[in-house]
């Protein structure tokens, strides 16, 4: 168990430094980190003096392990364009994106659950086709689409909720920024989480009709039955829970790439995360945030892949035995 | 593992009626895979769909009323007419009229054309590089096999558009930025292209990995083929089936990437609009309500993407022989 979680450590810390080797080549090579410091009219001698003065004259390895290590440190250097330390724009940003995504994923899990139970149970029923219908369009239809369409139908036609920002927030703490506490940032929340949920929420129906139909026909489900069990025992007490371990799994897995699609929905919604942030550091060029974006989302894949691993270790025992015997 | 015998031993004669003098068309109707098209009324949609998209798209220029591109041609005083059952429209423009006065019918085609476009050729790129690497790192081996994997690995934990964004990024600040007009084509091929390898690698090594201990493999080395050679002729089109698969699912991935990336503005431009271009236009008239402008493209791209993934649900499951 311990050398499982060490070697699983081991290949995260690779993972991290390889991305960070990434990050620094993107740093330091895409674009001139003096040019977009200074004005257009700082003399070359002073230009000369700031690239010493940055360490940009040393070997690329000693450049490449400071980078590392002022990374290490939550260091990744001043933005371009708003010319502030972009640990802090990030931190400043991050309840906003981590809180729209954690909703999300709740949601995703409340709503594709049971979605998933009734398309199971009444397979060939016409709500049953109804909803394979809509996963399929949840599937396939882009979040930015979804996103334009739920503004139009909530917002612009019936005036429901807000189509943009985060409404009113409530501070908590030094760092943390909450629009949870207000009626106002509630209801801004909505648009923008459903948008989110709405593709992991037909990814979780799927799963669960299928490891749901998949269980149904497997033996302790028949015996159940001949047992004289009533229908709803069966159906969630056996068969549900026992089709929930890889939904877990995958919903854990997902939680990064929700916060990553957040992205997106956040520019639809012009909603203050990091991922706006991103993108406005993607159009104009803002190096040091898109690297240290990078990193972040990688430290974010890393950790959840680890924390799934050890929670799947611990939920299933039959892994043990054979991490044992490698 | 069961050797392949080396020659066509199968003599029974052919009952179903197949004649070898029919035409190539006349076999494919009566094959396998036709009859599991023609069988799912749906999936006959879905191609008929995407076949008339395809028509369109490459077609555009003759079949569009309008050449939304030639200034000559666009007014700003037709913009934002509404469509043609509307009060206030003209009937010239069938779709109505986008803000510059271009009509939307035939933006679409255009749009649609160039979605297409991009959407194809960054499967292609995708599936070369992908192709490639993965029958060097199955035929290989050792640790060139384990650095491309480990890429690969490292890359699968990142969702594919975030990598597109980043690799749009850099290529336009490597670029200097300045020329993102002229450029924006062949980055977002680039974007597409360096994002979804992956796929095609895994699926590849895992095929050559198979096919390499196979006797003609054996065969072609011991009469002193060069590896490249063996490679491309002999192991490559034993392990291209599920890249065809891959492939067609891929297209709508493609597409909705290029959408997403044009929506956010590092996309393509408005002078060269995709539908994701067009979409984003349209956007910032949701709210005075000249919904059409919006409309039109979105439906578009849901439609396309809806009816290739549904193609390519059905080509996965045709093609797949545990599922028949």
């Amino acid at each position: 168990m311990l050398a499982f979680i060490l070697r699983r450590l081991g290949s995260a810390a690779i993972v991290l430094i390889f991305v960070g080797v990434l990050a620094f080549i993107l740093f330091r090579y895409v674009g001139d980190p003096v040019n977009q410091m200074v004005g257009i009219d700082t003399s070359i001698a002073d230009r000369d003096r700031l690239r010493e003065s940055l360490g940009l004259n040393d070997s690329v390895i000693v450049q490449a392990l400071r980078f590392l290590g002022h990374a290490a440190m939550f260091d990744f250097g001043v933005s371009y364009q708003f010319k502030r330390p972009v640990a802090e724009l990030l931190i400043e940003r991050m309840p906003a994106t981590l809180e729209l995504s954690l909703i999300s994923a709740l949601l995703s899990l409340v709503i594709g659950i049971p979605m998933g139970v009734a398309s199971a149970l009444g397979k060939d029923r016409w709500y049953a086709k109804l909803l394979q219908a809509v996963s399929l369009a949840g599937i396939s239809l882009p979040t930015f689409l979804i996103g334009i369409l739920f503004i139009y139908l909530f917002s612009v036609t019936l005036r429901w909720f807000p189509s943009f920002g985060r409404g009113d927030t409530v501070k908590l703490g030094t760092y943390w920024t909450t629009g949870l506490l207000t009626s106002s940032g509630l209801r801004a929340l909505i648009l923008p989480a459903m948008t989110l949920a709405l593709f992991q929420m037909t990814l979780i129906m799927r799963l669960v009709r299928s490891e749901m139909l998949e269980v149904l026909r497997s033996d302790h489900i028949r015996f159940a039955r001949a047992r004289g069990l009533p229908a709803r025992s069966i159906n969630f007490r056996h068969a549900l829970k026992n089709s929930l371990v890889p939904v877990i799994t995958v919903a854990g897995l997902q939680l990064g790439s929700v916060i990553a699609f957040a992205t997106i929905t956040e520019t639809v919604f012009q909603w203050p995360g990091m991922g706006l942030l991103f993108l406005q550091s993607v159009q104009n060029v803002d190096v040091p945030i898109m690297a240290a974006y990078l990193l972040f989302v990688a430290a974010m894949f890393v950790a959840i892949n680890l924390v799934v691993d050890i929670l799947y270790l611990a939920v299933d025992p039959r892994l043990k035995t054979t991490s044992k015997a490698h | 593992m069961t050797a392949e015998p080396l020659i066509d031993t199968d003599i029974t004669p052919r009952t179903d009626g197949t004649d070898e003098r029919r035409g190539r068309f006349a076999r494919l109707l009566d094959s396998d895979i036709m009859a599991s098209f023609l069988a799912s009324k749906l999936t006959v949609l879905a191609g008929f769909v995407t076949f008339a998209f395809l028509i369109i798209a490459l077609f555009a220029p003759l079949i569009a009323p309008f050449n939304p591109f030639d200034p000559a041609q666009v007014f700003l005083i037709d913009a934002r007419d509404p469509p043609i059952w509307m009060a206030g429209s003209d009937p010239r423009f069938l779709l109505g009229t986008d803000d510059q006065g271009r009509d939307m019918l035939s933006a679409l085609f255009y749009g649609l054309r160039v979605s297409l476009l991009i959407g194809g050729l960054g499967v292609l790129l995708s599936a070369l590089i992908g192709v490639t690497l993965g029958l060097i790192a199955g035929y290989a081996g050792g640790r060139i096999d384990a650095l491309i994997m480990r890429i690969a690995d490292i890359q699968l934990t990142f969702p594919a558009i975030l990598i597109a964004l980043l690799v749009d990024g850099v290529v336009h600040a490597l670029l200097k930025s300045g020329g993102r007009e002229d450029t924006a084509f062949g980055v977002m091929v680039l974007s597409i292209g360096l994002s979804f390898w992956v796929q095609y690698a895994r699926t590849v090594r895992g095929s050559t990995l198979v096919e390499r201990n196979k006797d003609y493999v054996h065969a072609a080395r011991l009469i002193g083929l060069r590896s490249p050679q063996i490679l491309w002729r002999h192991v490559l089109p034993n392990v291209l089936g599920p890249v065809l698969v891959i492939a067609t699912i891929n297209l709508a991935l493609a597409v909705i990437t290029e959408a997403t990336l044009s929506f956010l503005g590092v996309g393509l431009p408005p002078t060269q609009p995709s539908l994701g271009t067009l979409i984003r236009i349209g956007n910032a008239y949701l709210f005075s309500g000249e919904w059409w402008i919006v409309a039109f493209p979105g439906i578009t791209l849901a439609v396309l993407v809806i009816a290739v993934n549904m193609l390519g649900d059905w080509l996965r499951d045709a093609l797949n022989p545990r599922l028949r």
